[in-house]
């Protein structure tokens, strides 16, 4: 019959590195294409950088370099926590239009799926994070060259497990975006606020301190303010990448596993 | 291999639970389709249209049975039933936020195409689909007819032996309904694609479909040619007018003695039958008349649709059984099974 002749079998056999590399060149199309969106999302960690740093050089009293030093490691974690933690918001909204429909009915590998998105997280986290060192480098933060690369790279790995956390939760919520929302609402905010990120936590009460230290992002900004001091010895660095290691594992496995099942 | 199916569905069945209550979408679904075919789903929404074609494609998995599709098992190896199909959804395949031709060029690299056959490629297909003018668009920027072409290219980016379309033209203008139609029929006479649809619309299956499966609460129901269909289960049907009550009286007799169909009287003054080959049927009667002496008046022929077979099978008619069918757990009008509760272990998704 003629149909086997023009289509002969020559099908794809599923790889996953190369599905994720698929699925990764995919999902920064639209950032190569507009890198406008990846400015405009800084407006948040900005707002916070020009009316709150204010705020707190005035009410610690110390000078501006040394709060900035203190403060800017904080705005960076900030900008994956808001970032990343909200992306599943992107998913959710294919879920619902139909293009996960199809990328499900693609021979990609399930795990690229996920892991492809996940990694796609890495490029605004660096993008954005040197506009904001750039930023404040003028008012006197002093950054240690090694320590950025090494405080960048701590970025990306908590960045891709926070992402693939967000993805989970769009995938097990499916169609029900308020109950995204909700979830990831009600979650950020105190992580936020026990990570010490915005003011310190020396004179939070005794229980708001032993809960910050089963928060893995407080881990990670002592890290981020270790390394762009130049201490990149110090215990806490280590404790930062333990605690982005593990969150970025956990991450993963659920995230695969929800993809999995989604299909 | 040329001879075999190029699907072949053996008792797939799909039971989903709603609201602790047991839901049978399909029900023992068994059918073959040959390599060139086009084949449509008939049927109200929530009939299981959806359900089957979203198992076939390995998007939900059956509760029983199985199927294979281009030489491979749905259940055993879905990654290499999806590397041989296409597949457009109900909903818009483009991610709202991408560009057009990315979408296409994604989907290429996705099935394994190189770069330079995945760029020909998507020039072809923006090309034949009409999408140049919006080629470096974001798909969120589309009109709903620009959407579902974009949604047939990116079916057809791999060349696939078998295209799978989820209801395609709903929502479509009358005019856009007729392009993706021409579309569809002339990649088919270009590349032999075997082309399987889902549609509620009966003019659409009955001019395009070469074969019709109605399928109704989940079991497929009749399957045959649409005019095969029309003429075993529906037929034309002949009404015939007289100027009076009596002649209208004798011509029932007459008209007896040439069809065993039921005769009957419409009005005081008209006589209707229906009955297959009636346009045979319609001259011979008014011939047989005019020998008895009645005057004929009026004599017109309608021939049958689609409907009516639908309503001389199940008794109800299309637009009725798509209203409150409660056979599908889905409650808006979309036949998927895309609202599946959070629980339900099978993990169906949009």
């Amino acid at each position: 019959m003629t149909a086997t002749e023009t289509h002969p079998d020559t099908a794809v056999r599923q790889n996953a590195a190369r599905d994720t590399w698929n699925v990764l060149t995919r999902e920064l199309k639209p950032v190569v294409r507009d890198p406008f969106t990846l400015i405009f999302s800084l407006v948040q960690p900005l707002v916070f950088l020009g009316l709150f740093a204010p705020l707190l050089i005035g009410t610690s009293g110390e000078p501006p370099a040394e709060t900035l030093q203190w403060f800017v490691p904080g705005v960076l974690v900030m900008i994956v926590l808001f970032g990343t933690g909200a992306t599943g918001s992107n998913l959710q909204y294919e879920m619902m239009t139909g293009s996960h429909e199809r990328t499900l009915v693609a021979p990609l590998a399930r795990s690229s799926l996920l892991v492809g998105r996940a990694l796609k997280e890495i490029a605004p986290i660096i993008v954005q994070s040197l506009i904001i060192v750039l930023i404040a480098w003028p008012f006197g933060f002093s950054i240690n060259p090694a320590g950025l690369v090494i405080g960048l790279a701590l970025l990306a790995v908590f960045g891709v497990g926070l992402g693939s956390l967000s993805y989970t939760l769009a995938l097990k919520t499916k169609d029900r975006e308020w109950l995204f929302w909700g979830v990831q609402q009600t979650l950020i905010f105190p992580l936020l606020i026990l990570s010490g990120m915005l003011l310190p936590l020396d004179a939070a009460p005794a229980w708001m301190r032993a809960v910050s230290t089963v928060n893995p992002i407080n881990w990670v900004v002592q890290a981020e303010r270790a390394l762009f001091a130049g201490d990149l010895g110090d215990i806490t660095v280590l404790w930062g990448w333990i605690a982005a290691l593990i969150l970025a594992a956990l991450g993963l496995w659920a995230g695969v596993r929800a993809i999995r099942k989604s299909s | 291999m040329a001879n075999e199916p190029i699907i072949e569905a053996q008792g797939l069945t799909k039971r989903f639970t709603v609201k602790k209550k047991a839901v049978e979408a399909v029900i023992d679904l068994s059918f073959q389709v040959a390599r060139g075919e086009l084949v449509a789903f008939l049927g109200p929404n929530g009939a299981g249209k959806s359900t089957s074609l979203r198992m076939l494609t390995t998007l939900i998995p059956p509760t029983a049975g199985t199927a294979r599709v281009v030489g491979h098992d749905i259940l055993k190896q879905p990654a290499a039933v999806r590397a041989r199909i296409g597949y457009v959804g109900q909903l818009t395949s483009g991610s709202f936020a991408q560009r057009t031709r990315d979408e296409l060029l994604s989907q290429g690299a996705f099935y394994g195409m190189p770069r330079a056959a995945a760029a020909k490629r998507a020039d072809e297909l923006i090309e034949s689909l009409d999408l140049g003018s919006f080629a470096t668009r974001s798909v969120q920027q589309l009109s709903g007819g620009q959407k579902r072409r974009l949604d047939i290219a990116l079916g057809l980016m791999h060349a696939p032996p078998l295209l799978f379309l989820d209801e395609p033209s709903t929502g479509l203008d009358p005019q856009s309904r007729a392009n993706l139609w021409q579309h569809i029929l002339d990649l088919r006479a270009a590349h032999g694609t075997t082309v399987f649809l889902t549609t509620h619309y009966l003019e659409e299956a009955d001019r395009y479909a070469e074969r019709v499966m109605v399928m109704d609460k989940g079991r497929v129901i009749a399957d045959d040619t649409a005019t095969a269909l029309k003429a075993n289960l529906a037929g034309d049907v002949l009404t015939f007018g007289f100027s009076s009550a009596a002649d209208a009286d004798r011509a029932v007799f007459v008209v007896r003695g040439l069809t065993d169909r039921a005769v009957r009287r419409e009005d005081a003054a008209s006589v209707v039958l229906t009955a297959p080959e009636g346009d045979a049927l319609l001259p011979a009667a008014v011939r047989a008349l005019d020998a008895a002496g009645i005057t004929v008046r009026t004599a017109t022929g309608v021939p049958p649709t689609l409907d009516d077979v639908f309503l001389a099978l199940t008794g109800r008619t299309l637009r009725e059984a798509g209203e409150g069918e409660p056979s599908e757990p889905d409650e808006d009008e979309t036949d998927a099974a895309a609202d599946v509760p959070a629980d339900e272990k099978t993990g169906a998704n949009r």
